[in-house]
């Protein structure tokens, strides 16, 4: 497979999992060290660090899971992703960079769906052995949420 | 008819009808935001220079803070004397002087009308007569106080802001803010609530460990564990505290409630916990607020203010603002970012009080008439070392009660 093809198999693997609820599936889309972070796009422009959410490593995003699944209270809900098309710009033989920016409809129980969060997945991902993220940086256009945020983006 | 009188019962009971009633809301807005009350603006850090001014809200009034030249900050109605639209459209910036773009009415830094566009006509002809008065609509201005980095303002209080926060609770705000503030960053959280459902969220220090499982899973905040409640006089503000003990006891096993510990659920990574004791007082959590829509916490080393702005009967946005001090280095800058996942939309243990507070709103929708039953340490208003109560929530609703004369 083409570079082009193997960064988007893994973002065509990614955003489904997470809208067939396959939480436990997430950290294995990261490298063992990975870092996922949600920002704002206000905070990136002012250089303020600030995350919404922000994860180093598997086990942090393990703890995420576990958390949703066994402590955190919320409504039922589902997410459906739509991922742009992306572009690849080579860095290294080891890994690459790749900019997409993506849609998330939040559907609640009773059918009331909401535009619920816009943006851009920033990635370096790691190529061997397999493509993995070694960094997803999702930037929220708005710095709005509704509610709370509990399933990744 | 509804009939709008308090049940019988007092101070242990709020009527639903607080919550969904649009002639109430707008009463609030006068009475309460725009009536003798301090109403928390920005922190200081966010107007750095001289001519750095930030839009924000108090109540339903759009407002414009600003630092002059001279360093003095001020507070003004967003509206312009001439036709009402908004002086100022940026969400924040820095400006010599602020110009109305409908017709170009300017104002100074003070939110002063310093000159009407054409006022005396061109060349003898149009303009205003010498007897107009434009000034008598002039934007409203509040007066300012800063306390410790943080901003507040006020239309009509006659009090000074240390004497509104009165001595129970203003301890417990100077003992976090001790140092110069560092702005990390702002989100806001939607709320499908009336705004008072926030705050005796906040207030509620019976559910913090009973609706937020992540606190009692690892043993964060538990009843058990040391702590208290501070309520003003007015029973209008409060401060609760956790000590950092942890907790070795299994009263919430033993009662088998949902939020027991269990053995398999640890973290793998609890590098997010781990608190550095920077106030040297052994204090874990501290949730302190002002009414009518102010929050400051300190969850181990996350710090921040909190701003409650009501968008309507029925929806509430809550503005965040994580800070922390300007002399943090490498490790507390990065301690905080990671703490930053316990709080906000996303936050372990702070996701839960969007949802909450709107179930509630949900909940009573055919119940007007109905009432919360708030029995929880009998029905008085004070301070104590037990959190099993709910002697800050009747404070709340004491403290509403008065300013809305009911």
């Amino acid at each position: 497979m083409d570079l082009q093809r193997q960064v988007e198999n893994l973002h065509a693997r990614y955003a489904p999992a997470l809208d067939a609820d396959r939480l436990e599936d997430w950290p294995g889309f990261f490298t063992e060290d990975g870092v996922y972070r949600i920002a704002t796009a206000e905070n990136e422009a002012r250089g303020l660090p600030l995350p919404v959410l922000f994860a180093q490593g598997r086990a942090m995003l393990r703890d995420r899971v576990a958390s949703l699944r066994h402590a955190n209270i919320y409504e039922p809900q589902r997410y459906r992703h739509i991922v742009s098309s992306c572009l690849v710009e080579s860095v290294s033989a080891t890994e690459v960079r790749s900019v997409s920016s993506f849609l998330v409809v939040r559907v609640m129980q009773d059918g009331q769906a909401l535009l619920f969060a816009s943006g851009r997945y920033l990635d370096r991902i790691a190529l061997a052995p397999e493509p993995l993220y070694a960094e997803r940086v999702v930037v929220c256009d708005s710095r709005r949420f509704d509610t709370l945020l509990a399933i990744p983006l | 008819m509804l009939d709008r009188t308090w049940p019988a019962e007092g101070a242990t009971r709020v009527p639903y009808w607080v919550y969904q009633d649009q002639d109430i809301y707008a009463e609030e807005q006068a009475r309460i935001f725009r009536g003798p009350t301090w109403s928390y603006l920005c922190l200081e850090a966010e107007l750095p220079d001289p001519g750095s001014f930030l839009t924000t809200f108090v109540g339903d009034m759009p407002v414009v803070v600003a630092r002059d030249p001279a360093g003095a900050i001020h507070a003004f109605e967003n509206r312009c004397a001439h036709r009402g639209a908004l002086i100022c459209m940026e969400a924040r910036g820095r400006a010599e002087r602020f110009s109305c773009i409908y017709h170009n009415w300017t104002y100074d830094h003070a939110g002063n009308l310093t000159s009407v566009a054409f006022r005396r006509g061109i060349a003898g002809k149009g303009g205003m007569s010498a007897e107009a008065k434009p000034e008598s609509q002039s934007p409203k201005q509040f007066k300012v106080e800063t306390i410790h980095g943080l901003v507040f303002g006020t239309l009509s209080a006659r009090n000074s802001l240390r004497d509104y926060i009165g001595p129970e609770v203003l301890p417990r705000l100077t003992r976090v803010l001790k140092k110069p503030l560092k702005l990390l960053g702002t989100y806001t959280q939607v709320l499908p609530n009336n705004w008072k459902l926030y705050m005796d969220n906040v207030k509620d220090t019976y559910h913090a460990s009973l609706l937020h499982l992540f606190f009692t899973r690892f043993r964060i905040n538990r009843l058990t564990q040391g702590g208290g409640v501070f309520v003003s006089a007015d029973g209008a503000h409060h401060c609760t505290y956790t000590e950092m003990v942890e907790d070795k006891g299994d009263a919430y096993e033993k009662d088998g409630m949902r939020s027991a510990g269990s053995q398999k659920f640890q973290l793998q990574a609890p590098e997010i916990l781990d608190q550095t004791d920077e106030f040297g007082d052994r204090v874990s959590i501290q949730i302190l607020s002002l009414f009518p829509g102010f929050v400051l916490h300190q969850i181990r080393n996350s710090l921040a203010a909190r701003q409650v702005v009501p968008k309507g009967v029925e929806r509430t946005e809550l503005h965040w603002t994580l800070f922390g001090f300007a002399d943090d280095d490498e490790a507390m800058t990065r301690r905080r970012l990671l703490q930053a996942n316990l709080v906000g939309p996303a936050g372990y243990i702070s996701m839960e009080d969007g949802a909450a507070t709107g179930f509630v709103q949900r909940g009573v929708a055919g119940s007007p008439e109905r009432a919360s039953v708030i029995e929880m340490g009998g029905s008085g208003v004070g301070s104590g070392d037990s959190r099993i109560t709910e002697t800050a929530v009747r404070g709340l609703w004491q403290a509403w009660r008065r300013h809305m004369n009911m």
